[in-house]
């Protein structure tokens, strides 16, 4: 009774077995199911030319992924892309789940989050909005310290140019301020990074920080109108110091959200040399925005025709003011305060004598209180003109009829020619 | 009278032509080079100035030009002064004076009804009301633009003697003086002189200094008839001015009467605008 039921078991167990090992057989054409290793991953990828089927690029180079920090750090590429990692079918599928830096770089992501590019990719589903890869690259990314870095001090300014200096992208960000890659270039901190190699000199990341660049309307943006002063100062801590002192940098440390911060007079991406010409007559006019009597009575002075004209070998504001020390004259420290006002007019006027420093720069013709006799010379001119002016004018008004009917009658009196116009009245 | 050759009177002797001359040259100069700075805030003041160079080469020639011009006005003095010394008032009062006298307000007075057609046209003597109020224009602007201008030139050196606020009052002067005497010359002079009905397009007795018997028998018959009645008419009476000469004061005519037209007309579209 035993035997067959035990042959039966054994049997069983057999069949069972088989069962259970076929499917598993049927597989065993590769070893045992383990993740992918790079070798794995660059059989495909690793010829830099590799595209899928609808072209998109979807090769790298191997070298300079093994140069790379990641590769350097024998990262694998399944620790990015870690859908893959329990693949075992080659070609994978097709699309991949989006690297998520995070895992690795959790500040650095929390930071990008608050970001306008993270913003802006929140907004819209479309947006083309930096991303990790776009400053640091895919699989090239290299330290910030390393000079062929895409976020290296010195290229820095080209890698953000990659959107901020392309047309396209500008409009279908609607990026306000248009093409700053353009601007920054030309101004002192572009071309002493771009031209002169200056790490020192300020870059993007240098005033705007580089994972939270945050807009400007945001308070704790570095380039919030709040915030300026000191960003600029980080580097020129000296001028800061100046500013603060100085009578609107008081206004700005009282809260006066008119006073002028840096960028009112510098520009934030054409900060040009302080002695460009063009620049130093923008400012007067930067001036005049909110000082609109000084500036309209200093037109009324040879310093402030000549500016007006373009060129700047007389006073602008700045020559007897100061630029980032300006005090109310009132103030002893003051430049144009009765102490010192001598010594700022012999600046250009090395004879200047005291009397010559009574001269009013800011002289007002239409101001009885502060300038009577200009004014009441002003007025007289005024007078005289309209008057010269309208008597001749409606002297030579009475006078035009008449001499027409004049010229008629002389052309016919004297000698009686044929071809005469005749029947003119007299 | 009325023979073969046209008969013409001299007016202006060589002199005078060329002084004026010069005056022209260096009013314009002052004109072109000092207005832009009055009108600093037009485009075209900055074209201007650029197109001479910078605002120092329009400077020195505004300088040159006024150097020019109070040459013309030191000479001119000079001259008076010689008649005064050698006894010849007549530059004081009279007929032949600059100086107004009662006969301007009756001519004024005759001239205006004539306008009006309520009375005959006053018989004018050498130099009529408006020609005498040219004459004393550029005086007084001399004085003033001259004056202030200097003090502009050399303010330290005058700071010595003026207080610091003559060269507010200076400056403002200079430039409302000049408004009013380019205006006037460019407006006033030129139609008064040149642009009138009757003298149109221009009279050129002032590059040739003569103008034909009848028209200054028409214009000026009180002198006509006075140098007739004193026998001076003779020596006065000359042949018609050279065909060259003509030409010559056409052409100067022409363009000064051009650029001062234009610059009027950038004055007044500054003030439109």
């Amino acid at each position: 009774m035993g035997r067959p039921s035990r042959r039966w078991q054994v049997a069983g167990l057999v069949a069972s077995f088989l069962l259970l090992t076929t499917p598993a057989f049927a597989q065993r054409r590769a070893p045992a199911p383990k993740p992918p290793d790079n070798d794995t991953c660059l059989a495909c990828h690793g010829d830099p030319a590799f595209k899928s089927d609808a072209g998109r690029a979807l090769g790298l180079d191997p070298k300079k992924f093994a140069e790379s920090i990641h590769g350097n750090l024998s990262l694998a590429c399944i620790d990015c892309h870690t859908d893959l990692k329990a693949a075992v079918d080659f070609p994978h599928v097709p699309k991949l789940a989006r690297v998520n830096c995070a895992s690795c770089h959790q500040p650095a992501v929390d930071a990008y989050n608050l970001s306008i590019h993270a913003y802006a990719r929140r907004q819209s589903a479309t947006s083309v909005a930096a991303t990790c890869a776009d400053c640091h690259t895919a699989h090239e990314i290299r330290p910030a310290k390393d000079p062929l870095s895409t976020t290296y001090a010195l290229n820095l300014p080209a890698t953000c140019s990659r959107c901020h200096g392309d047309p396209a992208i500008i409009k279908q960000g609607h990026i306000a301020i248009g093409n700053v890659a353009a601007l920054y270039k030309d101004s002192i901190h572009g071309r002493a990074v771009t031209r002169s190699g200056l790490l020192v000199a300020a870059n993007c990341t240098s005033c705007h920080g580089n994972h939270d660049i945050r807009q400007k309307g945001d308070p704790a943006s570095r380039v919030n109108r709040a915030n300026i002063p000191a960003t600029c100062g980080s580097c020129h801590e000296g001028i800061k110091t100046q500013y603060a002192a100085g009578v609107h940098g008081a206004a700005f440390g009282r809260g006066n959200t008119r006073a002028p911060v840096c960028a009112d007079c510098h520009s934030a991406h054409q900060i040009q040399r302080a002695d460009v010409s063009a620049w130093q007559l923008d400012v007067i006019r930067e001036c005049g925005t909110c000082h609109v009597n000084n500036i309209r009575t200093y037109r009324d002075t040879f310093h402030g025709q000549v500016t007006s004209l373009g060129f700047v070998r007389v006073a602008t504001c700045a020559a007897c003011h100061g630029a980032h020390t300006i005090f109310p004259s009132s103030d002893a420290r003051s430049m144009t305060s009765p102490g010192r006002v001598l010594s700022t007019c012999q600046q250009c006027h090395a004879n200047a004598t005291a009397g010559f420093a009574k001269y009013d720069p800011h002289a007002d013709k239409h101001d009885r209180d502060r300038n009577p006799l200009l004014y009441y010379a002003s007025t007289f001119m005024t007078w005289l003109l309209l008057g010269t002016f309208g008597f001749f004018g409606l002297h030579a008004i009475l006078w035009f009829p008449r001499g027409f009917s004049e010229r008629r009658r002389n052309r016919r009196a004297p000698p009686p020619g044929p071809g005469d116009d005749g029947g003119a009245e007299i | 009278m009325r023979e073969t050759a046209p008969v013409f009177v001299r007016r202006f002797d060589a002199f005078d032509r060329v002084l004026h001359g010069f005056l022209m040259l260096s009013f314009l100069g002052l004109a072109a080079t000092g207005l832009p700075l009055l009108f600093s805030d037009e485009p075209w003041a900055r074209a201007m100035t650029r197109f001479l160079g910078s605002f120092e080469v329009a400077g020195w020639m505004h300088r040159v030009s006024a150097l020019i011009l109070i040459a013309v006005f030191s000479v001119h003095l000079s001259r008076i002064g010689r008649r005064l010394i050698n006894g010849d008032y007549s530059v004081l009062w009279g007929p032949t004076s600059m100086v107004p006298r009662l006969r301007d307000v009756t001519d004024f007075v005759g001239h205006i009804r004539w306008f009006v057609g309520m009375g005959p046209r006053p018989k004018f003597d050498r130099y009529t009301y408006w020609e005498k109020f040219d004459y004393w224009a550029v005086f007084w602007g001399m004085g003033i633009i001259g004056f202030s201008g200097l003090l502009l030139w050399f303010p330290v050196m005058f700071a010595h003697i003026v207080p610091g606020w003559a060269f507010n009052i200076a400056m403002m002067v200079h430039g409302e003086e000049a408004l009013l005497a380019v205006g006037f010359i460019f407006t006033m002079h030129f139609f008064n002189g040149h642009l009138r009905p009757e003298k149109f397009p221009m009279d050129t007795v002032i590059f040739t200094g003569r103008v034909s018997l009848d028209e200054f028998r028409d214009e000026r018959p009180e002198e006509f008839a006075r140098l007739k009645r004193e026998g001076g008419l003779q020596a006065v009476l000359t042949d018609a001015p050279a065909p060259w000469l003509t030409r010559l004061g056409r052409t100067i005519g022409t363009i000064a009467i051009t650029a001062g037209l234009l610059i009027v007309g950038l004055i007044v579209y500054a003030l439109l605008t």
